[in-house]
């Protein structure tokens, strides 16, 4: 037990001291860098709670997928990110505040959180203790059935994005060579070049004339 | 083999505990970078052999000492940073690089119980880990403050993210076949002869996995991110004496591991191929297909030219993302129509 004590404390310290230094870190790559290393230190925490699958598609799509684009984007930008802080800290006052509502409605939420009376009576199917079931199955077993149409939903909705984006950037521009593959592969030799007697003395000038 | 070792104590305590899962985290890495070091032989010898050159055949018999005094040679120079390098990401690259290789062989079984976690998420775990590789190379690349690295940094990050996504789809098709992420589960799917394996019906994915694992592994012909004939060497192209021979080791963990994965995919991970040799252990049937994964690498490596970039990102956009996920549809099909789903469990 104090096995995994000791790695929570480590994971939590981890995860707030690296999300302390992502908005502290003077370059924006470090500060990249230490967004990375949060997502890790809560993926520990996923698995320390026993939720093994959220914590690997949180390393596989934040860490592996979007972080790595932030890190792109972030390294071929040249923005002045110093130029950007000057001004940064006249809106301290209106940003703590707005911290400070958020921690106060989370408190009281979570204060004054508890089970209804009647949950026991609501719940379609049986919860079967965490070690019974695995991760996964449980996972899918709630997404395919209760909510497959708001999870469909969901996809549709990240699809359309994804191809409004697409479509919204994407710009023709006229006189812009363009290669195709099959042409190119089809291509014959005769299709290529052509043989060609030359006298000599009369060079090439003649005979090229139809090509 | 956690739970093998700590009981061979005898005693209950945290701290043997602890011995115990450093003791098994030994035992598979001590023997991987031995591996590792006669993978380079091996590589370098079939590479030799396909263009009629003897390759390394001085060091040792047969030049079987090689990689070791390459490793001594790379372990007496000096490390150079370069002036205008970012000093700490620089030399973070290639340590992450090479933990991230050696920590994926955390859920590859060798035989059956014999690995250092049993994870129920192993082959999730395992793209996982592979995805994070990415980040090695970019800050390497953009931690040495050259453009050829940067280049070559960037060219990898994009390699690794296209063909990452065939590699997902791929381990889908095998997963509703096994119903579990457990990859001693998907090995347990594969018993009873090599007619049971399965790269035999899943054989064009098997396909596409390994020519994905190639890009992922940034293994010729698609070495872009080192193309030493534009690049120079691409993100590594800074580096010198440990930092490179990190990334050297790294590489090649990660290719073994790759053969690794292939096995316990498509063949049958610790399982004889044919029932009547299941007296011969487990760990030299898996052995053995890792070294025939790394062959078929090697192979690759001797006779196939590089790819151009773009050619490669076609590759991996238009032709194996469409193919791998017509083939989840298909294999879903197939396997709703004939009921051949694994039973809920």
């Amino acid at each position: 037990m104090t096995l995994t004590a000791g790695a929570f404390y480590l994971f939590a310290f981890v995860a707030v001291a690296a999300g302390f230094l992502v908005i502290s870190a003077r370059n924006p790559v470090h500060s990249v860098l230490w967004l990375i290393l949060t997502f890790f230190s809560a993926a520990g925490l996923f698995v320390l709670m026993g939720a093994e699958f959220l914590a690997m598609l949180l390393v596989i799509v934040y860490v592996g997928a979007v972080a790595v684009l932030f890190l792109f984007v972030v390294m071929m930008l040249d923005i002045n990110f110093a130029q950007f802080r000057k001004g940064a800290l006249q809106y301290i006052p209106i940003g703590g505040l707005v911290g400070l509502i958020l921690l106060a409605e989370l408190v009281t939420l979570v204060m004054a959180w508890q089970f209804g009376d009647k949950v026991a009576d609501n719940v379609t199917a049986p919860i079967p203790a965490a070690e019974q079931v695995e991760n996964v199955k449980a996972m899918g077993a709630i997404l395919y059935t209760d909510y497959l149409f708001i999870f469909q939903t969901a996809g549709l909705i990240l699809l359309v994005a994804m191809i409004g984006a697409i479509v919204l950037t994407h710009r023709q521009r006229a006189g812009v060579k363009r290669q195709n593959i099959s042409k190119q592969v089809a291509r014959k030799p005769k299709d290529a070049y052509e043989m060609v007697e030359v006298k000599s003395g009369e060079g090439i000038g003649s005979a090229s004339k139809k090509g | 083999m956690v739970e093998a070792i700590y009981s061979l104590f005898g005693v209950e305590s945290p701290l043997l505990y602890l011995t115990a899962i450093v003791l098994s985290i030994l035992a598979i890495v001590l023997p991987l970078l031995i591996s590792v070091a006669f993978a380079v032989y091996f590589d370098r010898k079939i590479w030799a052999a396909v263009q009629m050159r003897r390759g390394p055949n001085v060091v040792g018999p047969f030049g079987l000492l090689q990689s070791f005094a390459d490793g001594l040679k790379l372990f007496v120079k000096e490390t150079v940073v370069p002036a205008g390098a970012n000093k700490f990401i620089f030399l973070m690259a290639p340590m992450i690089t090479f933990t991230l290789a050696l920590i994926a062989w955390a859920v590859i079984p060798f035989d059956a119980g014999m690995m250092i976690s049993d994870l129920n998420v192993g082959i999730l775990y395992i793209l996982a880990i592979s995805s994070l590789g990415v980040y090695g190379i970019i800050m390497s690349g953009w931690a040495s403050n050259s453009r050829y690295a940067f280049l070559g940094g960037l060219r990898s990050a994009a390699q690794m993210v296209s063909y990452e996504v065939s590699i997902g789809f791929v381990l889908v098709c095998v997963l509703m076949a096994v119903g579990s992420l457990n990859l001693s589960d998907v090995v347990n799917a594969q018993s009873g002869g090599f007619w049971n394996w399965y790269f035999i019906p899943f054989f064009p994915i098997f396909i596409i996995f390994f020519i994905s694992a190639l890009a992922e592994t940034n293994r010729p012909p698609f070495d872009l991110p080192e193309a030493e004939a534009e690049l120079v060497a691409g993100y590594q192209v800074e580096y010198s004496s440990m930092a490179f021979a990190l990334f050297f080791l790294g590489e090649y963990a990660n290719i073994l591991l790759m053969s690794a994965v292939m096995a316990v995919l498509f063949f049958g991970g610790w399982e004889a191929p044919i029932p009547a040799l299941d007296f011969i252990p487990g760990i030299f049937w898996m052995l053995a297909k890792i070294a025939f994964g790394f062959w078929m690498f090697a192979m690759v490596k001797a006779f196939v030219p590089r790819y151009r970039y773009d050619q490669l990102m076609r590759l991996g956009w238009k032709v194996f993302l469409p193919l791998s996920l017509f083939f989840v549809v298909f294999y879903a099909g197939i396997m709703v129509a004939f009921d051949l789903l694994p039973s809920q469990g």
